[in-house]
């Protein structure tokens, strides 16, 4: 499993670099993994995102899917798009610090 | 006493898991009642093949009550909603009934009117879903006069039911044209929302080189925001598609009754529910099997078969003070047409994904590669469904847990 270094601290991430250990994660790192995703900034928009991101994950166990996110985060899906234009749920986990968002099977 | 065991849903998971129940049962033991909105059973697999002219509507639906057996109640109704504190669900005739027992088995729903201009104009003219009777009808229709052109299969997002359908829809026209001699005038475009032709890694890659092998061009990652008329399909991401004649796989969620029932359901209507017991997270005497339920295994009858015996002995073990057995591991098996007379068999669970090999051992039907005895098995599979599937019977070669045996699994990495 690769190591990768994030605002200078080791965090354990898989191929596709989602966190596997989302307890590794801390606010500061953020930015750092916004910009790796062509994020140049994080607006309020982002962080409601990234914060609901982070409980429904320690809720359910799995990060919500684009779908669920535009009905339950009160981002509109279009919206989603604009914060995060590679794609809300993953790159959002991604920055989030929580795994692939286990949605489809 | 006798049990009062309600079952929501007449279709494969509520028809066997009656069956198995009334077997288990003497009638002083348990009163069972089955419920559903409508008296036509349709044989869902059999959908695939009618666009393409190789079986009827007629054919694949039968009468709901005829596959249950003798002193199961059948009530046509559609359900209005249940409450949980009470131990009751209320239908939309009116009528209230109580249970010691509630199985849900009201499977997924198709839920177009989610997606921007799905249901406009083009709707059922030069946009269509293999998914309904009626729509697989009209497709066939459409398919019988389409002689050059952008075919594209879409689906908008997972989870859907039985999620190689559509791929397997994709190979059936690639046969379809080549069989009237036009292949060469029509491109086939599969738009998938995936990362690639399906949800785990080596059946994705056997599946994408098949596709590729074909000229079938793959479109992944793309979420459609919007069908616009005049023939495009929009992503989210700003990408686009064109075509002439597209084929959606419409977004799915629960039965809306799901969500009128405070507590039962997720916010897309599906039932929270523990995944090897299949009981419900919503109370200790509501069980769900197949589609409705969002255990992460894929949405099939094969695992809704699998799911019966787990299911039924828990509901015994419930009704006698037992703990409840963790019995389902996820197992799906599922036949994927590739056309021209040959299918493909892919077989996994939670823990594993669809590998190479053969099922059920060594010396059975080969995995995750093309033969003709894999298509009989897909054809054959009809008449098990009705006359062995529903009725409640364990199947030879088809066990509940995964086997092993014949395939051919990588070693575990060590960490
Ligand atoms: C095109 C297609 C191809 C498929 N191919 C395969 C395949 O090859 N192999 C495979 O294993 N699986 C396949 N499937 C999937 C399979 O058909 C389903 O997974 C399976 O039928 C699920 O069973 P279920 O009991 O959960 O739901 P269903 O069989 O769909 O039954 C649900 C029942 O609930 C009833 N209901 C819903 N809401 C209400 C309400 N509010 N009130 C009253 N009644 C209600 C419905 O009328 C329905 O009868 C396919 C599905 C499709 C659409």
């Amino acid at each position: 499993m690769p190591n990768a270094t994030v605002a200078g601290i080791t965090v354990d991430r898989n191929d596709e670099g989602f966190f596997t250990d989302p307890n590794q994660w801390t606010e500061a790192m953020a930015p750092e993994l916004a910009r790796s995703e062509g994020i140049d900034e994080l607006t309020d928009d982002h962080w409601r995102v990234l914060k609901f991101m982070r409980s429904e994950y320690a809720q359910k166990g799995t990060g919500p899917t684009v779908r669920v996110l535009g009905k339950t985060s009160g981002v509109s899906i279009k919206e989603l798009y604009q914060l995060f234009p590679k794609g809300p749920a993953k790159t959002a986990a991604k920055i989030a610090g929580i795994p692939k968002p286990r949605g489809c099977i | 006493m006798t049990s009062r065991i309600v079952i929501l849903g007449g279709g494969t998971g509520g028809t066997l898991t009656a069956n198995r129940l009334r077997r288990l049962y003497g009638a002083d033991e348990a009163a069972i009642t089955v419920v559903d909105q409508d008296d036509r059973h349709v044989y869902q697999p059999g959908l695939l093949f009618v666009p393409f002219g190789l079986a009827h509507t007629d054919d694949i639906v039968r009468p709901r009550a005829r596959q249950l057996h003798e002193g199961i109640e059948f009530i046509e109704s559609a359900i209005d909603h249940v409450d949980i504190e009470a131990g009751e669900v209320r239908l939309g005739n009116g009528v209230t009934l109580g249970y010691d027992v509630l199985v849900v088995a009201t499977g997924a729903r198709l839920v177009p009117e989610e997606t921007e201009g799905l249901l406009g104009p083009a709707w059922m003219d030069s946009v269509f879903t293999f998914y309904t009777p009626e729509g697989a009808a009209a497709l066939g229709a459409a398919l019988a006069t389409f002689d050059r052109g952008r075919l594209v299969v879409n689906v908008v997002d997972m989870p859907i039911k039985c999620p190689v359908a559509p791929l397997e829809f994709c190979f059936l026209a690639d046969w379809y044209f080549t069989e009237r001699g036009i292949r060469d005038r029509v491109q086939i475009t599969y738009a998938t929302p995936l990362d690639g032709a399906f949800t785990k890694p080596i059946a994705a890659a056997q599946l994408g080189g098949m596709l590729n092998a074909r000229g079938i061009e793959i479109v992944t990652e793309f979420n459609t925001g919007e069908v616009v008329p005049g023939g495009r399909l929009t992503g989210y991401d700003g990408r686009e598609v064109q075509f002439d004649l597209a084929v959606v796989i419409p977004l799915h969620g629960g039965a809306t009754y799901v969500g009128r029932s405070p507590g039962l359901g997720d916010e897309l209507d599906f039932v929270p529910t523990d995944e090897h017991t299949l009981q419900s997270k919503a109370a200790s005497n509501i069980f769900v099997i197949g589609d409705a339920a969002n255990v992460p295994a894929s949405k099939a009858g094969s695992v809704t078969h699998f799911e019966g015996e787990t299911l039924v002995d828990n509901v015994r073990r419930f009704l006698t003070g037992e703990p409840l057995e963790a019995g389902f591991d996820g197992h799906a098996n599922c036949f994927i047409e590739t056309g021209f007379h040959k299918a493909l068999l892919i077989d996994f669970n939670y823990d594993t994904e669809p590998v190479p090999g053969h099922y059920p051992s060594p010396v059975g039907l080969p995995l995750l590669k093309e033969s003709r005895l894999n298509h009989l098995g897909k054809l054959l599979f009809q008449s098990v469904y009705w006359h062995g599937l529903l009725p409640g019977r364990d199947l030879p070669g088809l066990g509940s847990n995964m086997p092993t045996a014949g395939k051919h699994l990588p070693v575990p990495e060590k960490d």
